[in-house]
């Protein structure tokens, strides 16, 4: 299940012991803080946070460098080891699904794949799809929820009925649908770049609305504020007000809201993959190993354990990050 | 129309047909879309519906057939007209040779099967209804409780482990929880339940227990969100003003939690509630077809698979249908909880 991003409240502001910390600083140091820094200050702080950020960041680097590892590991995603299969039952001889020397988190039942292999290749998927759908709703939702509230009237009716219509909308249902009526070539695309495209623009399409309103009531509130009107009595145009006056201004919410983003479309795209209707076969994901460990969670459990654990992981590790810049962007945390 | 609070049995009927027309003039562009994205988006993509009807291997007379049963070659505009008077007066399919009649409400019919797609919903609704209604019970008792209790409690042991569990509870993929459990309570070292699902009036024992795994697995992704939410609505409206002031005057703690904090938490959550419960009574898919159970989701993933478009058009409608109620509900529910919504 896609799980919607309602979570419109800060969790927890710095306790008082933080706070305290901050006052000292403030002592110290009496020249200003800019509010990105003052919130890297406190993202230090969050241990929590900053593991979930290194952990980010590894997950990052094994994805952009899984060729290199697994040919370091001499290991390659779609080579049959059909050697380590018991022919019997179609799963892996030895202990815990095959782990071995030679494949250290063990071999897929059947053709023997080497599961590390396919985890390493299967990350880049997740994060390629989880990012650039974040990116395609951000794009998207900014460019509207600045329109709708900048200008109001009838650009604002209109585009907050289609935002209140698309999260009305059963968002899992109708992305299976549209992916699954998709062809296969798209833009001169062939192979598994098809789905994985499809499923960034139509997964971005249906997260633009989360950002959109947040924007728009951003925009809403920010335009009345003394400062803009300040810049508009002194003759200040439409544009320079928006690019100079607002939109620096919802840089925090922004940041905040594709950060909280990205798990939830990684867990989606697990999701389309695991249901048939993501990334095809031989392509490694994530989604589609849990899908065909579905036969043989009974016989050889560490099929359906390791990518199991994998998406745990770089979903908690995004989480934890995320909650931790929310709290550090807050900005009633700063009172 | 804001002319200040008016509420009174004529406000709250206007504002009962005011939310009405919307959820129709939301059901006729919802219909609308789910049509669009199953006979023009293929048709951009260059892709064959009516061939996509029949089958891969249908032969030419056949694909006719269906093409001038559906009437394809009409402006989509005239297709649509034809499948929404079918939705409320039945359909007669005729070309091709043959007719077929397909009685109100007409789903559509899957020229695979060969059979009308309402009595197939009919036939998996409650299953989802049941997996839908269970799983909400729980995750409300679950969610709601511990997140107030960690908002009460904050930063103490228990709302640390509570946090820990539900920000783990966020990150599984349900489908992951789901085997993990199978092979643990079904088919591993404790065998108690049962896996195989028998309808609640056949046998209402095995239906309990093969509904409580998946129960289980749905409400605990669900209870994790909703007590981070609930945690973070509840911690905020502690702050409010109205709270200190109930405080001041003496009120018991007790009595500022139910009376006062509860009440406003509360609103978000109901919000969400509808929203979830829409959604998943449209199909819990995931659930579903990890647990092997026989409803909408997995009658939809299985039409994915097949490349049958009428059922998918169906439980999406369907599905659509039981958000905007579910939606409805909740507005209505609205006006009764939070004196703050106004009628107008």
């Amino acid at each position: 299940m896609t799980a919607p991003l309602h979570e419109p409240t800060a969790e927890a502001a710095p306790s008082a012991v933080d706070e305290a910390a901050v006052a000292s600083a403030d002592a110290k140091a009496v020249q200003g803080r800019s509010l990105g820094r003052i919130a890297w200050d406190r993202l230090k702080r969050d241990k929590l946070a900053l593991t979930g950020g290194v952990v980010v960041l590894v997950l990052i680097v094994i994805a952009a460098l899984a060729p290199v590892l697994t040919s370091l590991l001499g290991q390659d995603p779609n080579e049959y080891h059909e050697n380590l299969i018991d022919p019997l039952f179609g799963t892996p001889t030895g202990s815990m699904g095959g782990i071995s020397g030679d494949h250290l988190l063990g071999v897929e039942p059947v053709n023997g794949r080497d599961i590390l292999a396919r985890i390493l290749y299967g990350a880049r998927i997740s994060l390629l799809v989880g990012f650039l759908s974040a990116l395609v709703a951000v794009v998207l939702g900014t460019v509207l929820g600045v329109l709708a509230g900048f200008f109001g009237g009838w650009v604002d009716s209109l585009i907050s009925r289609v935002m209140d219509g698309l999260l009305a909308f059963p968002q899992l249902l109708f992305i299976i649908a549209l992916v699954s009526v998709m062809p296969d070539k798209l833009f001169g695309l062939t192979g598994s770049s098809v789905p994985v495209l499809v499923m960034v623009l139509v997964i971005g399409f249906f997260g633009w609305p989360y950002i959109g309103r947040v924007v728009r009531g951003q925009t809403l509130s920010l335009r009345e504020r003394e400062y803009v009107e300040a810049a508009r009595s002194l003759g200040a145009g439409r544009i320079y007000i928006l690019f100079k006056e607002l939109l620096p201004n919802l840089v925090a919410p922004i940041i905040v809201y594709s950060t909280m983003m990205i798990p939830t479309n990684i867990l989606t795209e697990a999701a389309l993959s695991f249901l048939g209707v993501g990334v095809k076969p031989p392509t490694a994901s994530w989604g589609q190993m849990l899908s065909s460990a579905l036969d043989y969670y009974q016989s050889d459990p560490m099929y359906m354990v390791v990518p199991g654990v994998a998406i745990f992981i770089t979903v908690l590790a995004f989480n934890l990050f995320g909650d931790g810049v929310r709290d550090a962007l807050d900005p009633k945390g700063s009172r | 129309m804001a002319r200040g609070p008016r509420r009174g049995p004529r406000a709250v009927l206007a504002y009962l047909i005011r939310r009405l027309f919307a959820a129709a003039v939301m059901l006729v562009v919802i219909i609308t879309v789910v049509f669009s994205i199953f006979f023009i988006v293929p048709k951009w993509a260059g892709v064959d519906i009516a061939l996509s009807f029949v089958g891969k291997q249908a032969d030419p007379a056949a694909v006719e057939g269906v093409r001038q049963k559906l009437g394809l070659g009409d402006p989509v505009y005239v297709q649509v007209w034809h499948f929404f008077k079918g939705l409320f007066v039945g359909r007669t399919y005729t070309g091709g040779g043959d007719t077929i009649n397909c009685s109100a409400p007409c789903f559509g019919y899957s020229f695979r099967s060969e059979q009308a797609i309402w009595p197939v919903l009919k036939d998996r609704f409650p299953v989802t209804l049941g997996l839908a209604l269970g799983a909400a019970l729980l995750w409300l008792i679950m969610g709601v409780s511990a997140g107030v209790l960690s908002a009460l409690k904050r930063g103490s042991l228990w709302d640390r482990g509570a946090m820990v569990v539900a920000l783990a509870g966020v990150s599984l993929p349900i489908y992951f929880t789901g085997m993990l459990s199978l092979a643990i309570f079904v088919y591993g070292p404790l065998k108690w339940f049962e896996s195989d699902y028998a309808p609640f009036a056949d046998d209402p024992a095995q239906w309990f227990s093969a509904m409580i795994l998946p129960w289980v697995t749905l409400a605990f992704l669900y209870a994790a969100m909703y007590a981070r939410i609930t945690r973070a609505t509840m911690m905020e409206i502690l702050g409010e003003d109205y709270i200190r002031t109930a405080r001041a005057k003496g009120l018991r703690e007790g009595v500022v939690i139910r009376k006062h904090a509860m009440r406003s938490t509360m609103t978000p959550i109901l919000t969400m509630l509808g929203m979830d419960l829409g959604a998943l009574i449209g199909g819990a898919i995931l659930t579903e077809s990890t647990f092997n159970l026989p409803g909408l989701g997995r009658e939809v993933l299985l039409a994915i698979r097949n490349q049958d478009l009428p059922v998918i058009v169906g439980v999406t409608l369907i599905t659509s249908l039981a958000v905007l109620f579910a939606n409805l509900v909740v507005d209505i529910l609205y006006a009764v909880i939070d004196p703050r919504v106004r009628l107008a």
